[in-house]
């Protein structure tokens, strides 16, 4: 590898092995999908909004094609957004840095999780424009509609897919082994296990849930894409074979894969609130053992995605009470989160409000997860509009108010700049409100029984509630209103990684080592390697003269 | 490397350890030959295990590994026991409350060698 | 450390908070993925299997001989695999990199008898497609078959290395791997080989 000042543009800023530019390759790779992921849903929203009419920017929307926008919506939104962002893109940036050492363990292996990862968002956007168009098969891709091109009309669209997420999958294993050994191996003289930021647990913590979990499931897709282009019957009853064990393999991993993205987002909100309330986080010990417990107890709940697939009852009881056991974790983090705020010196600065949102919001997603999780009550949920507001209270909190929580707080670390205040708090409340205008309507749309996945009632007279399609409406409205806000962000974002004041080493005040380094750091992050003497939450520690105690002060 | 001040003080013969997997396994090709059940689960299934054991312990070197190694690997077996038991119900049911397998399943014809 | 054209490792590469050497830390986590990839997929096997007990007549038409033979193919190749680790350990390069390379030639070996197998069954009309028993069969030998190939260019570039002195550390860690490989066939073969 030739010395820096002699790199070329390439080796520098697309074959790096440095994790700082993998973990923003990562980044942009996952704010690109983001802008992609939302176009869809605008598109799908349009059409539900006002059936048949010409979609601005789009055209006519065919049932064909709504099945493969709601698909591909879902699909991008967590496998190349939530977790690019959450996982590779900050981890990648923010655990070498977090942790004192100079890289991570192995350069060249992240390098090639990105390529491989690259490879599958190629994959997945030409799997919209192939002949046949996008896979249709719900994110959930559930045999015989995905195994067979005979019934989902996209031969070209549904391997593609399944190749797409399976290379997916293997980028993150391989990320995810560079992670765990990193921070297992790599941590700075003084860092024991208690010293060590919350984030960077979570990540090692969801990197670990997402290896276990994915296993079964890469079997399960090797087993899909033999049927879809070997012509086998793996889950053909025909022929011996069960659609249903597709189910069980796929929210095997389901279930834990979402707390694999909700561990991430929950430790940036832990770094955040921490900073701006100037308080130590409370219970560190808690919330880390908090934390392995919810990993291990979501390998405990997956068939609550199929309480009436037709699975055994008393398997449904069973899911039932573990489902509603894992509600207590979570809401004991949640407690953690508000004592560390109860008595601090709150700093509403715009990552702060991210933070808190995710609170708030998250806690609705929380709380109504409750009545899905019970198997009786589920029986009349199950598949209606009530699900999609559920788990956009939840997925909404963890990728975007997190992300958005994460990138407003780091930026000046990785751009070495500082974002527009006001812009943030601008595009802040331009979020959230439609947000909650967007989704709440679902909630009521789906308690009075509408189902998802239905691209227009009009053959389905039965389902459709005339009274309702106000609040559709609301919905979409809120919708374009909250996409039109993200221009502000991408404004703020780009004006201020060029023009944006300059910014010092450590502008919030802040104790955890990635502070420690230069404002963007260069390459080997540290002009010396730094030792650690305290834990990462020392703020406001009585007898001090300033209110926090970086890391990695002798005293 | 670290590794040398571990590894210097056990070493195992590695061909007795050799020679008792192929015992095992001639023993473990020739239980199922007699046609019983449990002899076959004993020692086919069985000695698979022993043998996986040995070699992960003494081949491996999990033995003289860090424990949390072995708890690793044991832990994602957990995991597979516990997807098993979570699956099976539904997969291996003939019947239910309001349905039975209709067993439209038709072996293929058989072959001539 | 670097030289001319060789990749500089980072510093944190070569610290160790937990005792163990990195890269060996980094294979027991890829064992421990792997496992999980065979173990989901056996698993679906092994339901299936008691579910059907039509696939018992079926498996009767797998060579036992050939399997078993390949079971002690794989085996002695593990032999080989610590004999060169413990090679590797005392420094000697050269030593190593011939064990190695038997290791290579058992998995060749593997390979072959398994051609022939497979080459046998299917002219014979026990196609991946006669049953979904015969489905499961091509897929889990053929995934393990992947993963032999796969160790076997490994283990031929890591040998290429030791002869040359070069990283000798990793003869231990390509060992584990296809130790690893071998344990999963060690299940592999009474799972379809033995008609019950």
């Amino acid at each position: 590898m030739q010395p820096a000042h002699e790199q070329s543009f390439w080796s520098r800023y697309v074959f790096s092995t440095d994790h700082k530019v993998i973990g923003l390759q990562y980044l942009f790779t996952g704010l690109f999908m983001g802008v992609v992921g939302a176009f869809l849903a605008y598109v799908f929203r349009m059409q539900l909004a006002f059936p048949g009419e010409h979609v601005p920017l789009y055209g006519v929307v065919t049932p064909l094609q709504y099945n493969a926008l709601v698909t591909n919506h879902g699909a991008i939104m967590i496998f190349w957004v939530a977790m690019p962002i959450l996982i590779a893109g900050l981890g990648n940036f923010l655990i070498p840095l977090m942790i004192g050492c100079d890289d991570m363990v192995f350069p060249r292996l992240n390098r090639l999780s990105y390529q491989i990862f690259f490879v599958s968002t190629v994959l997945i956007l030409v799997s919209l424009f192939v002949p046949g168009g996008g896979f249709g098969g719900a994110w959930t891709a559930y045999p015989p509609l995905s195994a067979s091109a005979q019934f989902n009309h996209t031969p070209w669209g549904a391997p593609l897919w399944l190749i797409a997420v399976a290379l997916e999958f293997v980028a993150f294993l391989l990320g995810g082994i560079n992670f765990i050994t990193t921070v297992m191996n790599a941590r700075a003289p003084g860092m024991g296990p208690m010293q060590i930021p919350i984030f960077v647990w979570m990540v090692v913590i969801a990197s670990i849930v997402f290896m276990a979990s994915v296993g079964p499931l890469v079997a399960g897709a090797i087993m899909l894409l033999f049927d879809q282009l070997l012509g086998t019957h793996f889950y053909d009853p025909k022929a011996g074979g069960d659609p249903l064990l597709w189910q069980h393999l796929f929210w095997f991993f389901g279930h834990p894969e979402v707390y694999v993205v909700l561990l991430p987002a929950l430790g940036v909100v832990a770094e955040v609130i921490t900073v701006f309330s100037r308080k130590k986080l409370f219970a560190y010990k808690t919330i880390l053992y908090t934390s392995f417990a919810t990993g291990v107890i979501s390998f405990f709940v997956w068939a609550h995605h199929q309480f009436v697939a037709g699975i055994d009852p008393r398997m449904a009881h069973l899911f039932t009470i573990t489902t509603l056991i894992i509600s207590i974790p979570i809401a004991e983090m949640t407690f953690a989160f508000i004592a560390t705020l109860y008595g601090g010196s709150i700093e509403l600065r715009t990552p702060m409000l991210w933070a808190l949102a995710f609170i708030a919001e998250f806690l609705i997603g929380g709380v109504t997860g409750i009545f899905l999780g019970a198997n009786a009550t589920d029986i009349y949920l199950h598949d209606s509009y009530f699900v999609v507001a559920h788990f956009h209270y939840t997925f909404f909190p963890i990728a975007i108010i997190a992300g958005f929580a994460a990138l407003t707080f780091w930026f000046p670390k990785m751009f070495g700049r500082h974002m527009n205040e006001t812009l943030g708090k601008i595009h802040f409340w331009g979020t959230i409100i439609p947000f909650n205008l967007i989704f709440i309507p679902l909630f009521v749309l789906g308690a009075a029984g509408e189902h998802r996945r239905i691209y227009s009632y009009e053959h389905f007279s039965q389902l459709f509630t005339p009274g309702l399609q106000n609040l559709r409406v609301l919905a979409t409205v809120a919708l374009v209103v909250m996409l039109l806000f993200q221009f502000v962000f991408f404004y703020n974002f780009i004006r201020s990684l060029f023009w944006g004041e300059k910014a010092e080493a450590n502008p919030w005040r802040a104790n955890t080592l990635e502070w420690a380094a230069p404002s963007p750091p260069p390459h080997g992050n540290f002009a010396e390697m730094p030792t650690v003497y305290r834990g990462p939450y020392e703020y406001s520690v009585p007898g001090r003269p300033v209110d926090f105690w970086p890391q990695h002060l002798p005293q | 490397m670290a590794a040398h001040a571990e590894t210097q003080t056990s070493h195992p013969n590695y061909v007795k350890v050799y020679i008792a997997l192929l015992v095992l396994f001639a023993i473990s090709v020739l239980g199922p030959l007699l046609g019983h059940l449990w002899i076959t689960l004993i020692t086919a299934f069985g000695i698979a295990v022993v043998k996986a054991t040995l070699v992960a312990a003494y081949f491996m070197h999990l033995n003289i590994e860090r424990r949390y190694i072995w708890y690793l690997l044991l832990t994602m077996l957990a995991f597979m026991g516990l997807l098993f038991a979570g699956v099976a119900p539904d997969v291996l049911a003939k019947s239910g409350q309001n349905w039975y397998h209709a067993r439209t399943v038709q072996p293929p014809p058989p072959l001539h060698h | 450390m670097a030289h001319a054209g060789e990749f500089p490792v980072p510093l944190a590469t070569r610290r160790s908070a937990t005792g163990i050497p990195t890269g060996r830390l980094a294979v027991w986590w890829v064992l421990a993925s792997e496992i999980v990839i065979f173990g989901g997929l056996l698993a679906s096997y092994i339901m299936f299997r008691l579910h059907h007990p039509h696939w018992a007549d079926e498996a009767s038409h797998t060579k036992v001989w050939a399997g078993g033979f390949n079971t002690f193919v794989l085996l002695t190749s593990s032999l080989f695999a610590v004999l060169g680790h413990q090679a590797a350990e005392h420094g000697d390069g050269a030593k190593a990199a011939r064990f190695l390379r038997l290791t290579v030639l058992g998995g060749l070996v593997f390979l072959g008898v398994k051609t022939i197998e497979w080459s046998g069954e299917i002219r014979h009309g026990f196609t991946i497609y006669r049953d979904l028993f015969w489905t499961f069969y091509y897929t889990a030998t053929g995934l393990h078959g992947l993963h032999v190939l796969v160790g076997m260019i490994i283990l031929w570039i890591v040998a290429n290395d030791a002869a040359r002195g070069k990283n000798l550390h990793r003869v231990e860690l390509i060992g584990i791997y296809w130790h690893f490989v071998d344990a999963v066939w060690i299940f592999l073969f009474p799972l379809f080989y033995i008609a019950r």
